[in-house]
């Protein structure tokens, strides 16, 4: 890393810590939340779809699972969510494995990978829906008890911490990943899983690693979702909307990249609140995410930290 | 030319294809110590998907490959690789957003891990450009420069035998020199090297031995230079 980035990086750092203070209300405060954790299971996305280049269009299948696992340890069987939550991780990474196994051995790439994650999602869904010990539909409330020790906190400002910190430790796993040899053959494979086969590399044992790491992360983020509302349902477990914002954060930011999913997120956070703020209408919000996407996608295929890479690039620089 | 000695690879009775279709009908072939050994063919003669079968890429219907006394056949390519054939496919199959020397490293993954360092070196030293752009991504590469990435790849995992598949596809008169000339050089330090080229006249001058891959089966084989001169060859290759 390059003086003016780690200078950059600690200046963020610090402004991110100071946040909190400044935000003049608890609904910034919880905006400034929802945005670092999309940006947290964007990133979850990204070491999958970006990084090893499986694309999944159901990604919300872990952070459902991890959800489900740490709110029934809890609700159900009284676990503290604190020691709830690396279960929720475990059981994300294991649906991760799991689902990673089945379809990289069956040979899946491409778009029939993304589409049968999909299937997986939507069938996990239904079995929430109509399974005794998820309570089905009608989901499941966590009994409001707002203590630390029970992860849950009066002031938003504390969730804000909790997801900095998720944050910070998936960019930490993304920093890693560009540099290890891991994710070296994490790249190979993206950019051509033939060839990373004649070379000798494992293409099936790192693709269906890199889903368990995915997925654990995905999972570590639904305890977090569900300890900040005190409710899960099936659709919000598994329903299709946060497999396209893991994917719209990851994808508008710049796939395979460290810092995409965090700025996707601001980014995406920003819009969301404009529109909300500059108009009552329903839906409206979609259609602007809807364009901004096209505008993203047909201008900028490297997502908007391209932008800063190919000025870098100008510059003569070659650290993105 | 090192003079040809025990056995490296031995294939007998392979048939090969993608799904129901069959596209090797029963394939012999062998590799001695020291040999340079190309196989010809025709666009879609099935050149290629013999080199997928013999790398574990796909695994073959039936048929028996012997690697240096070992079975392989149908075994993945992480054990292939392992045991010294590296195959360089078709095509310059680098990986653009990976420096040269990210695409170099990758090649010392499964083998040669130990002297990685003084492979780069070597490596460095037989493709001087390579060394110069080792920090440059290697899809901004010319595809010359990418050929000779991709065969420096394949040359970091040390291999026992080395298949180059097309390496002088798209290379201009002079690369296509330069190209045989290291195969030759290669070979002479030992290397055992199956060679599938469209430059017939050039593949027959460097190799020891030959063989003519027709519809699914070896339609013709022998010493290089007897291939040279043989009139149904020459007709159906050179246009003579
Ligand atoms: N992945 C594949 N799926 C289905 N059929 C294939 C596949 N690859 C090759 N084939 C078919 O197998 C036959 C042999 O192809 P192959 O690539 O082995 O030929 P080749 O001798 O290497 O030709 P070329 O000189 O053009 O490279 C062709 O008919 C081709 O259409
Ligand atoms: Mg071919």
């Amino acid at each position: 890393m390059s003086a003016r980035a780690r200078l950059l990086l600690a200046l963020g750092a610090v402004a991110a810590l100071a946040l909190p203070l400044v935000l003049p209300s608890n609904y910034a405060v919880n905006v400034a939340v929802m945005i670092l954790f999309s940006a947290f299971l964007g990133q979850a996305w990204n070491i999958a779809g970006g990084f090893a280049g499986q694309t999944s269009f159901g990604h919300v299948v872990f952070f459902g699972t991890g959800a489900y696992a740490s709110t029934i340890l809890h609700a159900t069987w009284g676990w503290n969510p604190w020691l709830a939550w690396p279960m929720a991780a475990l059981a994300g990474g294991a649906v991760g494995l799991g689902i990673g196994a089945l379809a990289f051995r069956a040979g899946l790439r491409g778009s029939y990978f993304a589409l049968v994650t999909l299937a997986f999602a939507e069938v996990f869904r239904i079995l929430a829906n109509s399974a005794e010990f998820t309570r089905g539909g009608l989901g499941i409330l966590i009994k409001a008890d707002a203590r630390a020790a029970n992860f849950q906190f009066r002031d938003p400002a504390w969730f804000y911490y909790v997801a900095l910190a998720l944050v910070a430790a998936s960019l930490a796993i993304a920093w890693w990943l560009r540099r290890s040899r891991f994710g070296a053959q994490l790249a190979a494979i993206r950019e051509n899983e033939d060839a990373a086969r004649a070379l000798g590399i494992d293409v099936l044992r790192a693709k269906t690693l890199c889903m368990g790491i995915s997925g654990a992360m995905a999972g570590a983020g639904g305890t977090f979702y569900a300890q900040k509302y005190l409710y899960i349902d099936p659709t919000i477990a598994f329903g299709v909307e946060k497999s396209v914002e893991m994917l719209l954060v990851s994808m508008i930011g710049g796939a395979g990249t460290v810092f995409g999913p965090l700025v996707g997120a601001v980014a995406l956070g920003f819009v969301g609140e404009a529109t909300r703020a500059l108009t009552s209408a329903q839906g409206l919000g979609l259609v602007v995410y809807g364009i901004i996407l096209v505008a993203i996608v047909a201008r900028l295929p490297d997502g908007l930290i391209g932008l800063f890479a190919r000025r870098a690039a100008r510059r003569g620089g070659r650290d993105a | 030319m090192a003079e040809p000695g025990a056995p490296i690879l031995e294939v007998r009775g392979l048939r090969a294809g993608y799904g129901a279709v069959e596209v090797l009908r029963g394939v012999d072939l062998e590799l001695r110590a020291g040999e340079v050994v190309a196989l010809l063919g025709s666009n879609g003669a099935g050149k290629s998907t013999l080199n997928n079968n013999l790398s574990g890429i796909y695994r073959p219907f039936a048929g028996s490959i012997r690697f240096l006394g070992e079975e392989i056949a149908g075994a993945p390519p992480t054990r292939i690789v392992e045991a010294g054939l590296v195959h360089v496919p078709e095509g310059r199959r680098v990986f653009p957003d990976l420096t040269v020397r990210e695409n170099l490293e990758l090649g010392s993954y499964r083998r040669g891990r130990a002297a990685r360092a003084r492979n780069l070196e070597r490596v460095a030293s037989i493709f001087p450009r390579l060394g110069e752009r080792a920090r440059q991504a290697a899809g901004t590469l010319s595809g010359g420069e990418q050929q000779m990435l991709a065969i420096g790849r394949g040359l970091m995992g040390e291999p026992r035998l080395l298949i180059l598949d097309e390496p002088s596809l798209g290379l201009s008169p002079l690369l296509v020199e330069e190209m045989f000339a290291l195969v030759g050089r290669l070979n002479a330090d030992g290397l055992c090297v199956l060679l599938v080229e469209q430059n017939v006249v050039q593949s027959l001058a460097i190799a020891h031995r030959a063989y003519v891959l027709e519809h699914g089966a070896i339609a013709l084989s022998g010493p290089a230079a007897e291939l040279a001169r043989d009139p149904a060859l020459r007709r159906s290759y050179l246009g003579l």
